[in-house]
């Protein structure tokens, strides 16, 4: 076992999981060929994060950190949900195995997806991201596990950071 | 909390009959180094020799034709590089499989490096090598084919004896990793027809951190580890002798006793299978008929394996995963790429492999406890859509 109690704890009983109806925004990030896909649909009155809900396929750590973001932005306004960093919930929940950095910022960058997504509604434009890169199958992106950069699958060593992947 | 160890193919528990002696041969103080010229390294001996005759015996060979090493690793990295670097001048050519362990990929991987060339042949959807492929993989420079007698992953069992046939016309040196499958199953090197087998003490009760290579009369090879004349001069360093006693007891052991734990384990097998059988959208990995006893791989769609692992042993159950997340590496088990599965599902991967101590209500409680992790996290799962 290598995670801490509080990354436990939200494994566990995680936050705000499940789908919602008629969400104002959504959020799809990850891919499921390289073990993990968050999304985040947001309901917003007066530009605040009024219901947030998140489901994960992915490792503990993904699920957890997920949990975590949807308690850190319930309650806040779009502006300050934006600001939701991988480090600002590594404050909360304290450091996690170095392989799964990747997995850990799903959660934010759905967040900040489903709050785009938001925005481009209210402006009638269609969003510009795919909501899904892609399903199943053996195409589409993966990144790397330590430094979360974009990698090609058939190196095996990742070009940014160097570690075997 | 009680715990259902089901991770039987990472590491097993020291056989009760292993323990007894391994005490006995601590508390009897024959500690000497079977290389010194007198009589307390003659006990080491004597002691070193005991072991080796039965685990010769466990795999019909000649106590001459075991080396000791320190496990699996070495015993893979012996055999291929030491093969390799004695037959650099006549060729640099491998035949391989698709589905090795790591020991043996990465080794490949280095050798490729020094500018030798690998062939890896493709397995089918079972995980099965085609002898035929491996025939046809040969060319006039081929030095060496090492092919896994049983699979660490999903357990097939290789056509090795078809393998060997082959290899023995040829005149080529064959090598086959035999570290799950030796001491679960029969394993007879005359009957397999290879020159070089790799065993591991841990795979049949022994402790762990002990092996054997297995390297028939007359077959070239160079040491990997220099220095002293220990092992025939094929493995240099002092002998880990509390581990080879241990080893040369595990395999006595498992020679008597291999029928009846054959039965048991295949009984428990086909137990599990029946129960995640009913479980929708979850697929065995590999044919149950072509695979060693005790071992079920299976793939659980829309979720992800280390979740599950971690779920499970908040219970108590310790299973092993195959997923990206769980192993450092983002790429799923190039075996389960290998028989087909697509990447998403690989990702979903857990290993139940089953041990001489394991019961039938183990099982019925574990599985209870699987479905409840399935349902929970596919539950949160974006992919999945109740049917």
């Amino acid at each position: 076992m290598h995670y801490s109690e509080k990354v436990m704890e939200h494994f566990r009983n995680p936050k705000n999981m499940g789908k919602m109806r008629n969400p104002d925004g959504i959020g799809v990030v990850g891919n499921p060929i390289c073990g993990d896909m968050t999304t985040m649909t947001i309901k917003v009155k007066n530009n605040r994060i009024e219901k947030i809900k998140f489901t994960t396929m992915g490792c503990g750590a993904a699920i957890a950190v997920s949990s975590i973001v949807t308690e850190m932005a319930k309650g806040k306004t779009l502006d300050d949900a934006m600001k939701i960093s991988y480090e600002s919930v590594i404050e909360v929940i304290g450091e996690l195995p170095t392989n799964e950095l990747h997995c850990s910022k799903l959660g934010t960058d759905a967040l900040q997806k489903a709050i785009m997504d938001y925005y481009a509604k209210k402006e009638g434009k269609k969003p510009k991201d795919k909501h899904v890169e892609y399903i199943g199958g053996r195409r589409g992106r993966c990144y790397c596990p330590y430094c979360s950069s974009e990698t090609s699958r058939a190196s095996p060593y990742c070009s940014k950071c160097g570690k075997p992947i | 909390m009680n715990r259902i160890y089901f991770d039987h193919i990472s590491a097993n528990p020291i056989h009760p009959k292993v323990k007894e002696v391994l005490v006995d041969f601590i508390k009897s103080d024959c500690f000497g180094n079977p290389l010194s010229q007198h009589s307390v390294g003659d006990e080491a001996t004597e002691a070193l020799e005991r072991a080796r005759e039965k685990t010769a015996r466990l795999i019909g060979a000649k106590p001459d034709e075991i080396v000791f090493t320190s496990g699996g690793t070495e015993s893979n990295n012996l055999a291929i590089k030491g093969v390799a670097f004695a037959k650099a001048k006549r060729g640099k050519h491998i035949i391989s499989s698709s589905i090795e362990h790591q020991s043996v990929a990465r080794t490949l991987r280095v050798l490729m490096k020094m500018g030798y060339q690998v062939t890896a042949v493709p397995v089918d959807k079972d995980g099965l090598v085609n002898p035929k492929d491996v025939e046809k993989a040969i060319r006039d420079d081929t030095i060496l084919i090492t092919i896994m007698h049983a699979n660490n992953e999903i357990g097939t069992i290789e056509p090795i004896a078809d393998i060997g046939k082959i290899a023995r016309e040829r005149k080529i040196p064959f090598h086959t990793d035999a570290v799950v499958s030796c001491g679960n199953i029969p394993v007879n090197v005359e009957e397999l027809g290879v020159d070089l087998l790799s065993m591991a003490a841990n795979q049949f009760y022994g402790p762990s951190g002990v092996g054997a290579l297995y390297i028939k009369d007359g077959t070239e090879i160079v040491p990997i580890l220099d220095g002293g004349t220990q092992e025939n001069g094929k493995r240099a360093g002092t002998q880990n002798l509390i581990g080879i006693v241990g080893m040369g007891e595990a395999a006595e052991l498992a020679l008597i006793e291999m029928d009846e734990r054959m039965k048991y384990l295949n009984r428990l097998k086909k137990a599990l299978i029946e129960r995640i059988s009913t479980i929708e959208d979850v697929y065995i990995n590999g044919n149950p008929e072509l695979t060693i006893p005790g071992l079920v791989s299976f793939s659980v769609a829309y979720v992800e394996g280390e979740s599950m692992t971690i779920m499970l042993d908040e219970k108590g159950i310790a299973v092993s995963v195959r997923s990206a997340c769980a192993s450092g590496s983002l790429r799923a088990s190039h075996v389960l790429i290998a028989i087909g599965r697509d990447y998403a599902t690989a990702q979903g991967t857990l290993i139940f492999s089953f041990g001489i101590e394991n019961t039938i209500e183990q099982i019925d409680e574990a599985f209870e406890t699987l479905k409840k992790t399935i349902d929970f996290l596919r539950s949160m799962s974006p992919l999945y859509k109740k049917k």
